[in-house]
């Protein structure tokens, strides 16, 4: 089984997209380090818009994940309703 | 001599203060969580205000609705000071954008002589209404229970207030000092606004703060907004070639727009909380729409004839549906 993952910057902003990450894969772990949140989930992980939108209650564009985004590995399927990590295998 | 470089993490003592890990676990808070939860005293308020010794200083028990944590009542939008401020200024410039626009092409000297009296004679005496609506959202503020219901109602206030002024600026790029003592006679005399006078009148004397919340936060707000911004002036007004009115009326529909998430959501988990608050809840919200919907009919006909009729009937039944949404049908 592999893992993907993908690193934010701790801030304001990426609160309740963390929130929404372990909302939307339950099996997410999510390692919160120093000025840095590290989310690794086994397979796949799926980032849904809507989610986010509950969480901060406003608009969001998916693009904006850009702005706190460190790192990712995996696969990236992106579209305007979610953003999905995976291996193909 | 070798130096190794590494990295220590040190954990915080706390993650948050110690209501908010009451409350949500014990994982860093949001700055809308430690602005807005559990902020109002609720203990060891050993006196009764001086001026009204019947109620507590902050008391529940002022309204009918009955919730097991106030605190439930939260804003979907998540505004406390700093973000709501950061959100508006960034409207008001939008807003000053447009003013500036509309001045500098002299899209009001253009507009046709007809739809210019139609949109003063319209806009112009609802500034008094939004005054209302400051007037009634800051009693909610000071009578109402729980800072995350209190605080967005000053929000709310606030922003009427500035409806008002952005309607008293139109007035004043349309038709000059005389179109806003215009509008205030027709505000005072004129038989097509005194049944809304009326009702804006009547709310300044309800003491139940989740009644008045009702009255014009859902049922007047809720017809009113749809009706006036989005289809008298954005449709009807902009069809007929009056678009620079919509223009300098952005801000009302956006305003209205997303309000609505935060008016919603109260109402919907006031009426999830029990049967007997849902039962209250559509008894005030059927009183005061039909009302609602009876003031606002002069005011469409005015302005759009018997368009104006039929616009209302159906902005009724969408306002019917709205709220058959959150769990109150009327």
């Amino acid at each position: 089984m592999s893992t993907v993952f993908i690193a934010l910057q701790a801030n304001e902003d990426t609160r309740p997209i963390i929130d929404a990450i372990v909302q939307d894969n339950p099996s997410a772990i999510v390692n919160r380090e120093p000025a840095m949140v590290k989310i690794d989930v086994p397979d796949r992980m799926v980032i849904r818009r809507e989610t986010i939108e509950e969480h901060i209650g406003r608009d969001y564009d998916l693009q904006e994940l850009q702005i706190n985004l460190i790192t990712l590995s995996g696969h990236v399927d992106e579209d305007e309703d979610s953003f999905t990590l995976c291996w193909n295998s | 001599m070798q130096i190794d470089l590494r990295t220590v993490s040190i954990q915080a003592q706390r993650q948050t203060f110690d209501h908010l890990k009451r409350r949500f676990g014990d994982k860093p808070a949001s700055r809308y969580q430690e602005a807005s939860y559990d902020i109002q005293g609720a203990e060891n308020l050993h006196y009764r205000p001086t001026w009204d010794p019947d109620q507590l200083i902050y008391d529940a028990s002022i309204t009918r609705i009955v919730m097991e944590d106030w605190y439930a009542l939260k804003d979907p939008r998540q505004f406390f000071y700093n973000n709501y401020t950061l959100a508006r200024a960034r409207q008001q410039e939008t807003t000053e954008a447009n003013f500036t626009f509309v001045e500098s092409r002299g899209l009001a000297e253009m507009l046709p002589e007809e739809l210019k009296q139609i949109a003063l004679k319209l806009l112009v005496p609802l500034r008094h209404a939004a005054w209302g609506a400051n007037m009634h959202n800051a009693f909610i503020s000071g009578y109402g229970y729980a800072a995350i219901f209190t605080q967005p109602c000053m929000f709310h206030a606030m922003d009427n207030l500035g409806i008002a002024q952005y309607l008293s600026r139109l007035g004043l790029l349309l038709g000059d000092q005389e179109a806003l003592t215009a509008g205030k006679e027709a505000w005072l005399d004129e038989e097509t606004w005194q049944p809304l006078r009326r009702y804006v009148e009547d709310c300044l004397v309800l003491r139940d703060p989740f009644e008045l919340y009702v009255a014009q936060n859902i049922a007047l707000d809720g017809l009113l907004y749809p009706m006036v911004y989005e289809r008298l002036v954005d449709g009807y007004l902009s069809s007929k070639g009056a678009s620079a009115v919509a223009m300098l009326c952005q801000f009302m529909s956006d305003w209205f727009d997303e309000t609505r998430k935060w008016t919603d959501a109260v109402v919907k988990v006031a009426a999830a909380e029990s049967d007997a608050n849902r039962g209250i809840l559509q008894e005030w919200t059927a009183k005061w729409s039909s009302r609602a919907a009876e003031v606002l009919l002069p005011i469409a006909r005015q302005a759009a004839g018997s368009d104006g009729e039929e616009m209302l009937n159906e902005e009724v039944t969408a306002f019917k549906a709205r709220l058959k949404k959150i769990g109150v049908e009327i």
